[in-house]
């Protein structure tokens, strides 16, 4: 695709999609429409130039391509086809308080009567996109058994009467925390596969954050979405520094901060002191300013524990109380620490087995921290998690 | 507006006393009256135990007669409503208040095609 093409379609897919899907009450009309008038735009525009809009230009074409479509299906008495028909000729007409139609969209795909994984997959195809072979990819299913969920999810949209609507004032902000939880975990896969040869999958990364500004964008008054941007710059500010060349995990404390990626840092910080201010901590604020905090060595560990102290009373889960149990060994020393983390229920979780046995290690009892980090390496298929617990464990002997 | 069937699942056996159940129907006959004056409500109806079904099917040539129900299973549908609302977003409404009031039954929500 050329450049120009290429950045409009990242840019104006998800607009053009919700555009249409709420003038035309269906998804897969809306997304066909959008296909056709990329692939135009890729014959005209590298001949005649960008047009003067580039985003209304494909808005239109889809919509005009949409309409010719309609107009053939109806013609052969398609029902269905002349009831679309009939909604398209009305002008879209606002309503409710959040104007924007890729909002709608989001909350569509990210309903809670749809599956978890098939919330982010579809995000990621009408909002991100994405095509069907990426998201496959990215979650290690087959390209046809993510072509089928899509399809299925589509269907349920359709049929189930799914609305194109922001959800009632009532279930927004329990809505609202399930569309920050599916950006987040398309981050997370990016950020930590959960298997596969890579530690880092960029693109997911990038785009979640696109996401995330998008929301911003959208909800400016929602200090949680502010916090989950925040959260995902400042993560993935350290990026460059998380693996060795060989692929193998660096945790932090032994990370280049040279390469940590400065100009992310800053607009992180940035907006974790914008949504503090608001006096509205949520999960993602916290995490965002724990993260904040990390930035800007030397760590300040009391800082650390004390917004533990208060993410663990938002959240009380084991995974929160053993990232806390990290910061007070920094702070009070791995006995303490350890003492914490042996109290825990964590057992199939690798980074449980990996945080004991570097605290066993620091309290020089080699046996146990060996057996530890074999039990961590029996528990993740992430190679460059791999390379790291082996490393580590060489460096027992 | 679209109809959807909300039909709520019974454990088999033992129906709880009266003392339970009493506060239960009255909160269901308040549902039902708010649904009638939304103009929500279409058909609502209780059901006898599994045990009282009977179940047909043609086989080839014969037409089986079997003492039902159809389904193996520990829960059983024990009653349903119609409701006739914009969307799912307004069945879901619905749903949740009907879900409360039953305590642990689930309720699940359907759409009628056409």
């Amino acid at each position: 695709m050329p450049v120009d093409v290429a950045a409009v379609f990242r840019s104006e897919h998800g607009r053009a999609v919700a555009v249409l899907a709420r003038s035309f009450g269906d998804l897969d009309i809306a997304e066909d429409a959008v296909q056709e008038a990329f692939t135009t735009a890729l014959e005209r525009w590298p001949e005649q130039g960008l047009p003067p809009s580039p985003a209304g230009w494909i808005i239109t074409t889809a919509r005009n391509r949409a309409i010719d479509r309609l107009r053939r299906e109806a013609a052969r008495e398609d029902k269905y086809a002349q009831a679309a028909l009939l909604n398209a000729q009305d002008e879209p007409v606002e309503e409710g308080p959040v104007r924007d139609d890729r909002l709608r969209l989001i909350f569509t795909c990210c309903h809670p009567a749809l599956a978890l994984n098939v919330r982010v997959a579809l995000t990621l195809r009408l909002l991100g996109g994405l095509g069907t072979a990426e998201i496959a990819h990215a979650f290690l299913v087959p390209e046809s058994t993510m072509a089928q969920r899509l399809v299925r999810a589509k269907a349920k949209i359709r049929t189930a009467g799914i609305p194109y609507r922001i959800p009632y004032d009532a279930d927004l902000p329990e809505r609202v925390r399930g569309v920050l939880a599916v950006v987040y975990l398309v981050f997370n896969e990016g950020y930590a596969a959960s298997s596969g040869d890579d530690l880092v999958r960029t693109d997911l990364c990038t785009e979640a954050i696109r996401l995330g500004r998008l929301l911003v964008e959208l909800m400016p008054d929602e200090p949680e979405a502010v916090g989950l941007l925040a959260l995902m710059l400042l993560q993935h500010s350290r990026t460059p520094a998380r693996t060795s060349e060989a692929g193998q995990l660096i945790p932090l404390p032994e990370q280049d901060r040279q390469l940590w990626d400065q100009q992310l840092i800053a607009e992180g910080q940035d907006l974790v002191r914008r949504c503090l201010r608001r006096d509205q901590p949520g999960p993602y604020q916290l995490q965002a300013a724990i993260n904040a905090v990390h930035s800007d060595p030397p760590t300040d560990w009391s800082q650390i524990v004390q917004l533990y102290d208060h993410l663990l009373a938002l959240t009380p889960t084991p995974v929160v109380a053993l990232n806390r149990a990290v910061a007070i060994a920094e702070l009070h020393g791995p006995a303490e620490a350890l003492a914490l983390v042996d109290a825990l229920d964590l057992s199939t979780f690798y980074l449980f087995h990996a945080i004991r046995a570097d605290l066993l290690h620091r309290l020089q009892r080699p046996v146990e921290a060996r057996a530890a980090w074999q039990a961590a390496l029996d528990l993740t298929d992430n190679t460059a998690e791999q390379a790291f617990l082996r490393h580590r464990l060489a460096a027992l002997d | 507006m679209t109809q959807y069937l909300l039909s709520i699942y019974q454990p088999d056996g033992v129906v709880p006393d009266d003392e339970f159940l009493a506060p239960v129907m009255e909160q269901l006959s308040v549902w039902n009256d708010d649904l009638r004056k939304a103009g929500a409500w279409v058909f609502s109806a209780g059901l006898h135990p599994p045990e009282s079904s009977t179940v047909l099917q043609q086989k080839g040539d014969e037409l089986l007669v079997t003492d039902g129900p159809y389904t193996e299973g520990k829960e059983h549908i024990g009653g349903f409503t119609v409701i006739d609302v914009e969307d799912l977003d307004a069945a879901l409404t619905w749903a949740r208040r009907l879900a409360k009031i039953l305590v642990a039954l689930p309720v699940e929500v359907r759409p009628f095609a056409g």
